[in-house]
């Protein structure tokens, strides 16, 4: 097939784009087939993902969010001590509520439990 | 010979201005960076189109694999509608990215290890999910609090649980990038002063001072690679709470 497209005049041409055209298509889907048969088992559904998170990374973003989310509880509990003059209580409750917001952050993080937002794993615990 | 790491971090006023209550506002050392920023890009992406050849040059290639990256990161993880924000996610990643990769040349400054800048354009991200969320929603965006097929009796502790935890996405997504770069440079700058205390000691130091210098080239790899694995995952993390506002309830 390749060899026809040196000599090829106008009349040829166009055959040549058609034939070019179904050997695009038969390639892609010979590498969409590829594709499933190696990148299936490894990442649950099927779509092309970024894999390549150094641990680091991954260690970095689970701690931030546990941190992040008790930090918030904290700041929000001491706030609401501070203007409903409630303390210490208003501290205790969010605290103890955000440390349960930073573990529910960290398991959405790592794909383990899926939730209402759409954050379940969707890059594969990378973030 | 003592050697501060801190150093490279401090704001200094270049030119300036006026003060504000008490404040100076002047034009700073960061914000000359950050004009170099954004200069180097335009220059990058103009430049880079300017010719639009069906066989892409190398800087045309450049720009062409940056949007292809990002078009695809924001599809796969806010879909197809998400499209509609990929000027801002495109704007973000290149400002991240060439604010950590131009912070890893000597002696330049490093924006991205300032928690302000990281924490605006956390918020930036935060406001504009909120504000969208409500605005294509309305009041259907807070469904995103109110997980379904939970019992009756412990919904109002998780709607407050929720709550929290959408407050925390800033905090986090900001600081992990300020950490990130703030971290990575106080250990290369920590490395660096070995080898001149080292060298210090005379020829047996110099063969000494060879082992932090090996380290200081290892390091300087891994910081390109975290330069830009930030960047990404500010970009994917951006594109993840703009799907928030873009399907919640799901």
């Amino acid at each position: 097939m390749s060899d026809a497209r040196g000599n090829g005049g106008n009349g040829r041409a166009h055959t040549d784009e058609a034939a070019l055209s179904a050997r695009l298509r038969r390639l892609g889907e010979g590498l969409g087939q590829a594709r499933d048969r190696t990148g299936a088992p490894s990442n649950g559904r099927g779509e092309e993902r970024a894999t390549n998170a150094s641990g680091y990374a991954k260690g970095f973003r689970l701690s931030s969010e546990l941190v992040a989310g008790i930090v918030v509880g904290a700041g929000l509990g001491w706030l609401l001590d501070r203007f409903l003059g409630i303390a210490p209580w208003g501290l205790i409750v969010f605290v103890l509520l955000g440390f349960a917001a930073g573990v529910l952050n960290v398991m959405r993080a790592a794909g383990v439990a899926g939730g209402t937002s759409g954050d379940d794993g969707a890059d594969g615990g990378l973030r | 010979m003592t050697i501060d790491p801190i150093h490279q971090f401090q704001i200094k006023t270049l030119i300036p201005m006026l003060s504000m209550g008490g404040h100076e506002i002047g034009f700073t050392n960061s914000a000359l960076f950050m004009l170099i920023i954004v200069v180097a890009i335009s220059t990058l992406m103009i430049g880079a189109t300017a010719r639009r050849a069906v066989v892409p040059g190398r800087l045309q290639s450049i720009a062409e694999m940056s949007y292809e990256f990002v078009a695809n990161t924001v599809q796969s993880s806010a879909g197809p509608e998400g499209m509609r924000f990929f000027p801002f996610v495109f704007t973000l990643f290149m400002f991240v990215l060439f604010a950590n990769l131009i912070g890893l040349i000597p002696y330049s400054f490093t924006v991205t290890s300032q928690l302000i800048i990281t924490a605006a354009l956390a918020l930036l991200v935060f406001f504009i999910v909120v504000g969208y969320g409500f605005w294509k929603n309305g009041l259907h965006f807070l469904d995103l609090f109110v997980p379904k097929g939970v019992p009756k009796y412990i919904l109002p502790a998780i709607v407050v649980i929720e709550v929290l935890s959408f407050l925390s996405r800033p905090v986090s997504h900001s600081v992990r990038l300020f950490a990130n770069m703030l971290a990575g440079h106080i250990t290369l700058q920590v490395f660096a002063g070995f080898i001149i205390m080292l060298a210090g000691f005379g020829v047996l130091g110099w063969f000494g001072a060879a082992l932090p210098f090996a380290m200081v080239v290892m390091l300087t790899a891994l910081e390109l690679l975290v330069a830009f694995l930030q960047a990404y995952v500010f970009a994917i993390l951006t594109c993840i709470y703009l799907n928030d506002a873009i399907h919640p309830g799901h």
